[in-house]
């Protein structure tokens, strides 16, 4: 409509323009410091240009004078709700040099830490979902849910949300004896409160029409771009890390990788939701029995990698995580390497949101899962 | 009939000002009266309800809400106002001044006129129009004139995109506010809120007029949630999306002034459905039981219609601390593919039953 | 005619979703008994730590005053951001030896990541978490502490 207006004095067809817009590095739904340079035309989106940049911190220099106990607790810093699998990756790498092999007791604690990580990065996704939707309830809703897990990782290691739990060579400490408790009654209460959440979100009319086909991501693009985690399977994209490349003790248990055709803004909420219900099943398998053993192997005050080249990757919950390292035989690496899956989720985001409008990007944004700190290194 | 009558009450202060001065002294000396009344409601309703909904929002929310200023917080929004009173108000450097200082008042205007049409309880009725409800629709929608220079004049870009939502989102919900109402006036058979009122003795509106007016009340709500721009139709001011929308570049003062008038319309959308569709200050009166009929009598009517209001605005803080925000495109299929033509058969509809008297 | 039931229906299938979310948050606002704000600082007696958790670095003193630092700077090389300085000085033993003891443990709050690998790396377990976690002081340069208290000593036996 807006060719048809015309000038009232001049008789001349108005002109329409593009204009640019700064959403962010302060804005509510960035979550956290990234710039996107939108290009509107009304509300409609023709280009998002994500700026990088505020937030960082050259991580990946800072590890090449640190050595590698002291790594972990920078990855900590990065993604952090998916803290703990982070340092499971460096340890990981770190001892696939060392070529050490961890007790079964190691195995399953890393496993149900990581999967007990995942959910609640899960749940905290769910509730700001809602939140950038416009249902500030489900924020609280989800953030309730998640303070039993963070106690549990309170309890076990001191820490609530840069946890430092993993170290080359095994665990910092053993499990608190009231690990199982908590994390049982934790699955009771959580099987209970998730259907909670479909309840609240899920059906609502006005939830599926803000979501459903919007931000559509085919699977070839998905590839291309490398988009990870649950937001590539949710175009159908097979990437499970635990499935494809198990590690710890995930060759011990059944879970199924969700996946979904869509590749939508709906399937993207769908499989998060879905996975959450997997890994409380994962954990449940694995929370009867810990076997008795060691927390740790005994390795040498201060690491040294042999010369060579080491990569690890692991499933984070926003997809796949991977560390290089080359060493020199150093006690620091000579160059280390993060692969954060949010890097490559968020290129994917100026290809899903050509043509949306703005409340459309928040919600795309959104089920990309970004944590900013990741991308942003 | 009830016994609390407020009429009694103004007429005597008529009377006794009228002794000794001229009917045009009076005339004004009422006006400074009725302008001082409706400015201190207008504060208290703010107060009251900023803090219920704070309240309301955070028991939803498994919170307390405001626990520190006064015992359970009561005091919380008195100090905020202090607080916003004391902020400097901060203007753009490219803004349109005279237009920027002119857009908290032009909300503020059409709040406070559509106020003085409210019929609040038996006889205390500040303007009773034999055209009542045009005119509160009318003036009620003045406001987003206000939001719309707001937007233009503060030289923001998230301002102007709330602003020409907001415009969009009041231009077509107005239609549905509009006709819904229509559908009881068709049943009551006048504009003038006291005859409304006076209509539903036997019965209120909504239990009378069977579906249609359950219908009508439906939609009225749904109209009027967007009206007033709250969630989920809150997208002027969409603070995910918008940062804060339309007022983002206001501070102190003026921000209060928008956000005063955010609620007072809240109110006034209730006040109105309570008006119109439960009987304003009418009792509660289930056919002819005597007894009880009596009891509901001995309530004042200012109670009865507060008392609705406050049912009618916890609804909508429901809604809001419920549902997520629509998007502007579904806001507005919403209304001109559903509740606009639901509305118009739905007039269709009352009025064949009023035609053949079925209704009660 | 069949567009028409499907509007319809279309419309109450909408309302009963609505509705379903709406009874979530009702079941809530009936309940006040889930809230699970916490009152702070009211509850401060009630509020515990958990035993692990990490607060700040503490060196732990006995009653009469003795550490079990050494001053090996052990800890100081193990932490990966500088947090901790070891100023150490040398006194004259009764005997006549020189010996080398901590002056000052210096610890920075400010920059202190909770990594816990200070803790793990200290070969007497001179150090420890405390579960201390109110840290907020009104100038920056009160969080950096000097861990041992005055006059103490190091605790017989320890080396
Ligand atoms: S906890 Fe970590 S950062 Fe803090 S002093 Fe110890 S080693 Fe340094
Ligand atoms: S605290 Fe422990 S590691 Fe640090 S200097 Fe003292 S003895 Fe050495």
């Amino acid at each position: 409509m807006a060719e048809t207006a015309t000038n009232t004095n001049t008789g001349k067809p108005l002109e329409t323009q593009e204009y640019f817009i700064n959403m962010g590095p302060q804005h509510p739904s960035t979550h956290g410091v990234l710039r996107l340079m939108l290009t509107l035309e009304g509300e409609t989106i023709h280009n998002v240009e994500p700026h990088l940049g505020y937030i960082h911190r050259s991580i990946e220099k800072m590890c090449e004078k640190d050595t590698y106990a002291q790594i972990i607790h920078l990855t900590d810093r990065m993604d952090y709700l998916s803290s703990h699998m982070n340092n499971e990756a460096v340890s990981l790498a770190v001892e696939q040099g060392l070529e050490v092999e961890m007790p079964e007791r190691v195995k399953v604690i890393r496993t149900i830490i990581s999967e007990l990580t995942r959910l609640s990065s899960h749940q905290l996704w769910w509730g700001v979902f809602g939140m950038d939707l416009g249902a500030i309830t489900s924020f609280l809703y989800g953030f309730r849910d998640r303070e039993m897990i963070i106690d549990i990782f309170e309890e076990t290691c001191g820490a609530r949300l840069t946890m430092n739990y993993n170290v080359p060579g095994g665990l910092m400490f053993d499990i608190h004896p009231n690990f199982q408790k908590r994390t049982k009654a934790f699955v009771e209460h959580f099987r209970q409160k998730l259907p909670e959440y479909d309840q609240l979100l899920t059906g609502n009319v006005i939830f599926e029409m803000r979501t459903k086909g919007i931000g559509i991501l085919s699977k070839e693009d998905a590839i291309s771009f490398g988009v990870t985690g649950p937001t590539g399977r949710a175009s159908g994209f097979s990437n499970d890390v635990r499935k494809h490349n198990p590690y710890s003790a995930y060759p011990q248990v059944e879970f199924n990788e969700v996946l979904r055709e869509e590749g939508d803004s709906y399937a993207r909420y769908k499989v998060r939701i879905q996975e959450m219900w997997e890994s409380m099943s994962i954990i449940e398998q694995l929370i009867e029995n810990i076997p008795e053993g060691d927390y740790k192997v005994k390795t040498k005050a201060v690491i040294k990698l042999p010369k060579g080249e080491y990569y690890q990757k692991v499933e984070t919950a926003r997809g796949e995580f991977g560390v290089y390292i080359i060493s020199e035989g150093g006690k620091s690496p000579y160059r280390l390497k993060f692969r954060s899956p949010g890097f490559s989720n968020l290129s994917a985001l100026n290809h899903m949101a050509k043509g949306v409008k703005i409340a459309d990007l928040v919600v795309i944004m959104s089920t990309l899962d970004l944590v900013i700190p990741d991308i942003d290194r | 009939m009830n016994i609390y009558d407020f009429k009694s009450l103004t007429d005597s202060i008529h009377t006794s000002l009228s002794v000794n001065l001229s009917p045009s002294a009076v005339t004004i000396i009422e006006f400074i009266i009725i302008a001082f009344a409706f400015m201190m409601l207008f504060t208290l309703l703010g107060l009251i309800l900023v803090y219920a909904e704070r309240k309301i929002a955070a028991f939803f929310q498994l919170r307390l809400g405001p626990m520190r200023v006064g015992k359970w917080g009561i005091a919380q929004t008195a100090a905020d106002a202090i607080k916003l009173i004391l902020k400097e108000p901060l203007v753009t450097k490219n803004a349109d001044k005279f237009l920027f200082n002119l857009a908290p008042f032009i909300i503020i205007l059409s709040t406070f006129m559509a106020l003085g049409a409210m019929p609040f309880a038996k006889g205390l009725h500040a303007l009773d129009f034999d055209i009542g409800i045009l005119y509160l629709t009318a003036v009620s929608s003045l406001g987003v004139i206000g939001i719309l220079i707001a937007g233009w004049s503060s030289d923001n870009k998230y301002s102007l995109i709330g602003a020409m939502r907001s415009g969009a989102q009041v231009v077509s919900y107005e239609l549905s506010v509009g006709l819904s109402l229509l559908t009881v006036v068709v049943l009551a058979g006048s504009l003038q809120f006291s005859e409304i009122i006076a209509s539903q003795e036997a019965g209120w509106w909504i239990f009378r007029g069977h579906i249609p007016a359950l219908i009508a009340f439906t939609i009225f709500m749904i109209a009027g949630t967007a009206e007033t721009n709250r969630g989920p139709f809150d997208l002027p001011e969409a603070e995910s999306e918008l940062t804060a929308g339309f007022h983002t570049e206001y501070s102190g003062l003026k921000f209060a002034f928008f956000f005063l008038a955010e609620f007072v319309n809240m109110f006034i959308i209730a006040g109105i459905g309570a008006t119109v569709f439960l009987g304003g200050w009418m009792p509660f009166h289930i056919g002819n039981w005597e007894g009880f009929n009596r009891i509901m009598d001995f309530i004042p009517s200012l109670f009865w219609f507060f008392g609705k209001v406050a049912f009618l605005i916890f609804l909508m803080m429901w809604f809001k601390w419920t549902f997520p925000r629509l998007r502007i495109d579904q806001l507005l299929r919403l209304e001109w593919k559903y509740l606009l033509p639901i509305n118009l058969v739905n007039i269709l509809f009352m009025a064949f039953i009023v035609l053949m008297g079925w209704h009660f | 005619m069949k567009a028409i039931v499907k509007y319809i229906s279309s419309i109450f299938s909408a309302l009963k979703t609505l509705f379903k979310g709406m009874a979530v948050t009702g079941h809530y606002i009936s309940h006040p008994k889930e809230i699970i704000t916490q009152q702070y600082p009211e509850n401060r007696e009630t509020l515990k730590m958990f035993d692990m958790f990490r607060g700040e670095v503490v060196l732990t003193h006995s009653e009469s005053n003795e550490h079990r630092c050494t001053g090996c700077s052990a800890c100081e090389v193990a932490c990966p951001n500088g947090t901790i300085e070891i100023i150490n000085k040398r006194i004259e033993m009764p005997d006549g030896k020189k010996k080398k003891v901590i002056d000052k443990f210096v610890y920075h709050l400010s920059m202190c990541t909770f990594c816990n690998l200070c803790i793990l790396s200290c070969p007497t377990d001179a150090i420890k978490m405390s579960q201390d976690f109110e840290h907020a002081v009104f100038d920056r340069s009160q969080l950096t502490k000097v861990l041992n208290k005055p006059a103490s000593k190091l605790m017989e036996g320890v080396r």
